[in-house]
């Protein structure tokens, strides 16, 4: 608007300025660059710090972990990895002591359980379906792994390796979610002999580590249960974890409860709803949903703590790496085998994080 | 208006030597009104001095420790079934809309009349888009609140109390959380439902509105109902000093 040619009528004729391109240094990869690596002196520090640290230590990882790896035939006096190893000890390390000619059966089950996956986190079906086949599946999967109905039943001592991990995992998040949530409303409940239960509970469970949990429910649970009545080993650590993981998952659901603001109820509560009907349809849905995030987390931490059945004698896939490790014509390959395991471990876990976050972005309502 | 309306009828609520508590702070003191069948009554009068709780008392929001409450004959007392049966009578509309934020506009339409009278599903949608289009929002119902203004969200709210057919309608403040130009939208159509014979029992500032829709407006203060008269009286020739006082100050 600096030079001002005047109108007829006396006024002033806006004339906007031309459009100028952005300074250079904020686009492209070196803008990118500046910005976020080079913007103080200290981050620039950093950076160069970060970057001397990555150089000393990739290319010997790199090198040893594919550059320098034999994949398929040992070659004890080689120099980097050798992942014979893994492939050898593959099956003990899924299945773990799993019958050879009844490898069809954990087969089947993983695919059935990784087309489950995909369906879900493809969003393929309505929830209320994927719900219902969570929830009825397994149960027809745990007969095909187990035996019954026909099939050849296979002693659950046997039973071992990632295929153990999985089965504690996924049954201990199916049953410790409404476990949990159970707890969590019972915990505020109006009925003073209620709540001080689930408040109890909580409040025991949570003051105990899992380990003790395990310890007690493999060791001490025979001691009290009444003659005859047997539970096995399986069971009583499944129950276990479920125990911990529901108590955890309750009070994750109990800070999504409180930050329901009373209107909500009120609003319900005057349309007639019951205070069921109200808890069902309007306060769970938002409860849960402010806690995806931390509930992803409980979910992850309860596949990760499937790794202390060990100490009560179960083989899981952690244990089943660590017994790998020491057989004796196997010596020497404790590396591999942790490496890999954590690898397993991490695409696990990182793919839970990944679908929570996935569901955490849709339900922006 | 007041006349034609109280004659020969028995009243659809009925407070008597109503007293609440919270506490040892005694909120509502010897509360007496009746409420005949399509009146509108304001309540107004100062921050604190009990116009929510009162409302909130009618469909048991609030509980009450002493006096009674009687909605069509209907007693409310701790009987979950009276509750129950006053509520489906009575409908409210709250000063911060309350919508439930993760259900559309539609399914917060369609929930109660679908689990509370077991309406189907297809019946509790045409109902919901009949009262959608009585507050001209038709054409919003997949959207979720969120995505509403507030003064749509209030007729949302509105229409979602309409869906229970309830026989008396209860504004706790509806237009007080809403910009200037968004309170017309819905106190047009609050006017108009005032205009179809339904009961309603409105606490609001609006005076304006008051006057022109009101049979009666009742002033209330500390807890007491100090005046109740007809919006004209009421306006020029209040009886107390508290209310011409209360009036000098917001008109
Ligand atoms: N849950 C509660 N516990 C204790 N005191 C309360 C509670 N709710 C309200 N009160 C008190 O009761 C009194 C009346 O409250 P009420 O909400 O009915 O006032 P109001 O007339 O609606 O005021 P406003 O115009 O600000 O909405 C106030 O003094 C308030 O502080
Ligand atoms: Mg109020």
């Amino acid at each position: 608007m600096e030079t001002a040619t005047l109108t007829p009528l006396g006024l002033k004729t806006f004339v906007p300025r031309p459009d100028k391109a952005p300074p250079l240094v904020a686009s492209g990869i070196i803008g990118w660059m500046r910005i976020n690596l080079f913007n103080t002196s200290f981050n620039s520090v950093l950076t160069v710090l970060a970057l001397a640290f990555l150089c000393k230590v990739l290319p010997p990882l790199v090198s040893w972990a594919f550059l320098d790896a034999s994949w398929l035939t040992p070659s004890p006096e080689h120099e980097g990895a050798c992942w014979a190893f893994i492939v050898n000890k593959f099956r003990v390390l899924m299945v773990g002591l799993y019958p050879g000619e009844q490898l069809w059966r954990p087969m089947a089950v993983a695919v059935i359980m990784g087309i489950l996956s995909v369906v879900t986190v493809a969003r393929k079906l309505s929830t209320r379906l994927l719900i219902l086949l969570w929830y009825t599946l397994p149960v027809g999967l745990f007969f095909i792994i187990n035996g019954g109905f026909g099939l050849p039943k296979v002693e659950q001592s046997l039973w071992g390796g990632l295929m153990l991990s999985m089965g504690l995992a996924v049954i201990g998040i199916l049953l410790s979610l409404p476990f949990g949530i159970l707890l969590a409303l019972g915990r505020r409940s109006r009925l003073a002999v209620v709540r001080t239960l689930c408040t109890g509970i909580i409040e025991c469970v949570r003051g105990v580590p899992l380990i003790t949990i395990l310890f007690m429910a493999s060791v001490m649970l025979p001691i009290f249960l009444p003659q005859g009545v047997n539970i096995n080993n399986l069971l009583r650590v499944q129950i276990g974890m479920i125990l911990f993981s529901s108590a955890y998952i309750a009070e994750v659901v109990r800070g999504g409860l409180q930050a329901i603001p009373v209107g909500q109820f009120e609003a319900a509560g005057s349309l007639g709803l019951k205070p069921w009907q109200t808890t069902v349809f309007v306060v769970l849905p938002q409860a849960l949903r402010h806690v995806v995030p931390s509930l992803i987390g409980r979910c992850v931490a309860l596949f990760k703590d499937t790794s202390l059945v060990i100490i009560v004698g179960l083989l899981d896939f952690l244990g089943m790496v660590k017994a790998s490790s020491q057989d004796p014509k196997w010596l020497g390959y404790d590396a591999e085998a942790y490496v890999f395991c954590a690898f397993v471990y991490w695409i696990i876990c990182f793919s839970m994080s990944r679908y929570g976050q996935s569901i955490e972005r849709r339900n922006q309502w | 208006m007041v006349m034609e309306k109280t004659m020969g009828n028995t009243p659809v609520i009925e407070i008597t030597d109503l007293n609440k508590w919270y506490g040892n702070f005694h909120v509502l003191k010897n509360i007496n009104l009746r409420v005949y069948s399509g009146e509108v009554i304001v309540i107004c009068g100062p921050s604190g001095s009990g116009k929510s709780t009162l409302i909130r008392c009618i469909n048991r929001i609030e509980e009450h420790q002493a006096g009674t409450i009687r909605v069509k004959g209907m007693e409310l007392t701790n009987r979950m079934k009276n509750i129950a049966g006053i509520r489906r009578e009575v409908g409210m509309v709250f000063q911060q809309f309350d919508l439930f934020p993760h259900l559309t506009i539609l399914e917060n339409l369609t929930l109660a009349p679908c689990w509370v009278r077991k309406m189907s599903k297809k019946k509790a949608e045409s109902l919901a888009m009949e009262h959608l289009d009585r507050v001209q929002l038709r054409d919003q119902a997949l959207k979720y609140p969120g995505q509403l203004s507030g003064g749509q969200q209030q007729r949302v709210a509105i229409a979602r109390a309409l869906c229970m057919n309830p026989e008396i309608l209860l504004f706790d403040e509806p237009t007080s959380a809403l910009d200037p130009e968004m309170i017309k939208e819905v106190l047009d159509v609050i006017q108009q439902l005032a205009g179809e014979g339904i009961t309603m029992i409105c606490v609001t500032h609006e005076m304006g509105f008051a006057r022109k829709v009101a049979d009666r407006v009742i002033f209330m203060d500390t807890g007491e109902i100090v005046e109740e008269n007809d919006p004209e009286t009421f306006f020029t020739h209040p009886q107390w000093d508290r209310t011409e006082a209360f009036l000098s100050q917001i008109l």
